[in-house]
């Protein structure tokens, strides 16, 4: 009867792993290669609403605006909400020349006559100031704008 | 003297690095998922455009409130009825059969007293300075939708295909057959129904 018995112990063998790592540096590949680094310290509140008539955003031509009420990172004085392009805050009558400095500065030589500026605004943001914004890039000659959203219902 | 293997290196730790990796790129990622609502603005303003006189009928005027209530034709509105309306008012084609101008694919009321055929029909939309944001893009949002929903008619009608559909696919580049033909016919339908939205200037009230 000795044949049947157990052998002694009866631990559990310990799991191999010997492929450990390489699951890891999956994993660690696939992550480095969706890294984008945050370019934009972002200085505004940004919480956008949400629209499902999207359409995709093409990166290499785009520069971004930031409308909302100041957030944590913001130095200055305003309470009211304020506009953010590239680094810096700037006021709703410079957002022309900045607009077209950094047009300039970020874009493509030869796509910038195609410039896209996209409006990253904050749901809380006030629509006047938006008009006011548009109304500096309608004078810059930057025509197409893109409302960056989320994706969702608008209507409940 | 007998030959000494070389010592093998220790690669227990091999998972440590990795991870300490991989969690500085996982805290570190914003996947990039940047989508809008794609406008067109109108050129800067010059002095000497006389405006054209646009009729009345022609005009569907959308009012937004600071308190984000809606009013569409006169008539107070919620946001979700918005879309039909638009579209019954874009797709109406007013002008009887025969005459210039009829619109022969649309398929709304005929009615003489809306918009003449959807080249012809324009959104205005008008909001207060103190709108909030989030109204403002539903309201784009609505009314962006009801070009969509006409336009996906058409080209559905005319090719069979959705024109949302195809115009997405074009543009993430993964559209299979003829792309530059795939495009003449996104303008074709574009033409049948053309994005006439104007956002006039908001009330200080």
């Amino acid at each position: 009867m000795s044949k049947f018995k157990k052998k002694k112990g009866g631990e559990l063998p310990p799991v191999n792993t010997a492929s450990l790592p390489d699951i890891v540096f999956m994993l660690l590949f696939f992550f480095m290669v969706a890294t984008v680094l945050r370019k934009n310290d972002l200085k505004v509140l940004n919480q956008l609403p949400p629209a499902n008539q999207v359409e995709k955003l093409d990166k290499q031509r785009t520069v971004f605006v930031f409308i909302g009420k100041p957030g944590p990172n913001y130095k200055g004085k305003s309470r009211e909400a304020i506009v953010q392009i590239g680094d810096r805050i700037v006021d709703v009558s410079e957002v022309k020349s900045a607009v077209l400095q950094e047009v300039q500065t970020k874009l493509d030589e030869n796509l910038q006559s195609s410039a896209i500026v996209a409006l990253k605004i904050d749901k809380n943001a006030e629509a006047g100031l938006v008009y006011d914004v548009k109304q500096e890039l309608r004078e810059a000659n930057l025509p197409k704008i893109v409302f960056i959203t989320t994706n969702g219902e608008s209507v409940e | 003297m007998a030959k000494r293997s070389a010592p093998e290196i220790n690669a227990g730790s091999m998972a440590d690095i990795a991870f300490l990796l991989l969690i500085f790129f996982l805290v570190t990622t914003t996947i990039d998922k940047d989508k809008g609502l794609v406008r067109q603005l109108p050129p800067p303003l010059d002095d000497e455009i006389v405006p054209p006189i646009i009729k009345e009928k022609n005009l569907f005027v959308v009012l937004v409130n600071a308190n984000n209530d809606l009013l569409v034709e006169d008539e107070p509105m919620e946001l979700k009825d918005l879309r039909q309306a638009a579209k019954d008012f874009l797709d109406n084609g007013g002008i009887p059969a025969g005459q210039e101008g009829y619109c022969d694919y649309c398929q709304g009321s005929r009615s003489p007293s809306s918009s003449d055929n959807p080249d012809k029909a324009i959104i205005s939309m008008s909001s207060a300075r103190k709108t909030d944001y989030t109204t403002y893009i539903a309201v784009q949002n609505e009314l962006g939708a009801a070009y969509n929903e006409l336009r996906d008619r058409e080209s559905q009608r005319l090719f069979g295909w959705k024109y949302t559909e195809v115009k997405a696919a074009i543009a993430a580049g993964n559209y299979e057959g003829n792309e530059e033909k795939a495009k003449e016919k996104l303008k074709e339908v574009r033409a049948l129904i053309p994005f006439k939205l104007s956002e006039a200037e908001p009330q200080s009230n």
